[in-house]
């Protein structure tokens, strides 16, 4: 990390910029997802960090924060479509949980358009390539969270 | 008022309607009102009103040592009369068990840092619309004021005190406003007076608290006081009722009900939900097929 922090302005230029993402995915649907996009031999980057939880309902937007203080540089927050939850009504609980913490992040000044939010099946293998490598290509085009990087190394 | 007040704070005493009432009295340094517990009719002259009864006292109504005085009344202006709404939805109190006392409340004033008053009054009393509360067992004070001062208000109550602060704040750039709040929270000290003073933080072991794993940094760091103030701000999500203690209570002087306005707004915008309304279920914790989910790919 302290290598990509002190690139700084000329990381805006992408040169040599890895960019790190986690993506916090529920055990049942997105994982299997990623799972099935690997078996499939669907190529991503590697810049994704996945962390499995039992449930979208579960990701705690602590997590969030948390993945910014040590060193991501996009967050992806992935589950089941709603009513296809395993826990019947976990990604219903989250989706409004998520649409609130947006407005508390947008006031704070995190920037929203480094979290992104999905609903990605076991079958959509397919989805998850893309939505990574979107994400991949966005986040190295934003160059590194400079603004985080620079409270966690005030802190 | 005042005298009005402690009548009917005397009468629940000696009838033994209730064993303790929770009231505003002079009973900090230089005189500044604080909350006083009056268990006998002898003391209800100890009860003050007056626009320096800033202290939102639902607080004190789930303390264990509160409770454990008997039967509790407690005297609340229309923001607090809120709060008592919320923990009686949150089951944090039986609501037919404590007996509101509810003031017609024409705003309250700031404290200058050394205790003393100031002339002016919170930014929420300047768009406030509320002001003879509701869901109350006794009223006190003339509603036909109350009802003229909520007339005032209401043309500018979505544009006025903080809802202009945070309006001026989110017309900022994203990139502004995170070192707006830089700046605020590098002066935060987690002394957890916010947490303390609001009446809707009541878990008996906070987040902060934990360490077993440490869910988020302890110490007043950057990263410490961001991933708190979030925490805090957003633990409040669908229940805050804007009754401003926290930010009031704020040694640092942070806007902290900023944001919370953020998100009464948003629950407001988003889900058409106001907190402090009897027996609505709360808003995290529930939901609809039909939640917004723009932003979701």
């Amino acid at each position: 990390m302290s290598s990509e922090t002190t690139a700084g302005a000329g990381a805006n230029s992408s040169a040599g910029f890895e960019p790190k993402i986690v993506a916090f995915v529920c055990n049942w649907c997105t994982y299997l997802g990623a799972d099935l996009a690997g078996t499939n031999r669907l190529e991503y980057p590697a810049n994704v960090r996945i962390i499995r939880l039992p449930c979208t309902g579960r990701i705690d937007f602590n997590l969030v924060v948390k993945a910014f203080e040590v060193g991501a540089d996009a967050v992806l927050v992935s589950g089941c479509h709603p009513g296809d939850c395993h826990y019947t009504a976990g990604n219903f609980h989250a989706r409004r949980r998520w649409k609130l913490f947006r407005e508390l992040l947008d006031t704070v000044g995190i920037d929203t358009n480094r979290i992104y939010f999905s609903w990605i099946s076991a079958a959509e293998g397919a989805k998850f390539q893309s939505l990574v490598t979107e994400i991949v290509e966005k986040t190295r085009a934003m160059g590194p969270y400079q603004d985080y990087r620079s409270l966690v190394a005030e802190s | 008022m005042e005298t009005e007040l402690r009548n009917a704070i005397r009468k629940l005493l000696e009838e033994k309607t209730v064993d303790v009432a929770i009231g505003y009295g002079r009973v900090g340094v230089g005189g500044a009102v604080g909350a006083v517990f009056v268990t006998s009719p002898d003391e209800v002259d100890q009860l003050v009103w007056n626009n320096e009864c800033r202290q939102n006292l639902a607080v004190h109504l789930t303390r264990p040592e509160i409770k454990a005085l008997g039967k509790i009344a407690i005297v609340v202006k229309a923001c607090d009369a809120r709060a008592v709404v919320v923990l009686a939805n949150e089951s944090q109190i039986k609501r037919e068990e404590i007996v509101v006392v509810g003031v017609v409340c024409e705003g309250v004033v700031k404290a200058r840092f050394d205790g003393s008053n100031g002339e002016q009054f919170f930014e929420k009393c300047a768009s406030c619309v509320e002001h003879a509360p509701k869901n109350v067992d006794v009223l006190i004070g003339d509603e036909a004021k109350a009802a003229e001062l909520d007339a005032k208000n209401a043309p500018t109550a979505a544009t006025s005190g903080n809802q202009a602060k945070l309006a001026k704040l989110r017309a900022m750039t994203s990139e502004e406003r995170f070192q707006y709040w830089r700046g605020e929270f590098s002066r935060c000290v987690r002394c957890y007076a916010c947490r303390q003073s609001c009446p809707l933080c009541y878990c008996n072991r906070c987040v902060a608290d934990k360490n077993r794993p440490t869910r988020i940094e302890t110490s007043a760091s950057m990263k410490g006081v961001f991933a708190w103030n979030l925490l805090r701000a957003f633990h409040l999500a669908g229940r805050c009722v804007s009754c401003g203690s926290c930010a009031a209570a704020c040694p640092a002087g942070i806007e902290l009900d900023l944001l919370n306005l953020t998100l009464v707004n948003a629950a407001k915008e988003h889900f058409n939900y106001v907190a402090g309304e009897p027996g609505v279920p709360p808003l995290i914790g529930t939901y609809s097929l039909d939640d917004e989910e723009d932003f979701i790919r």
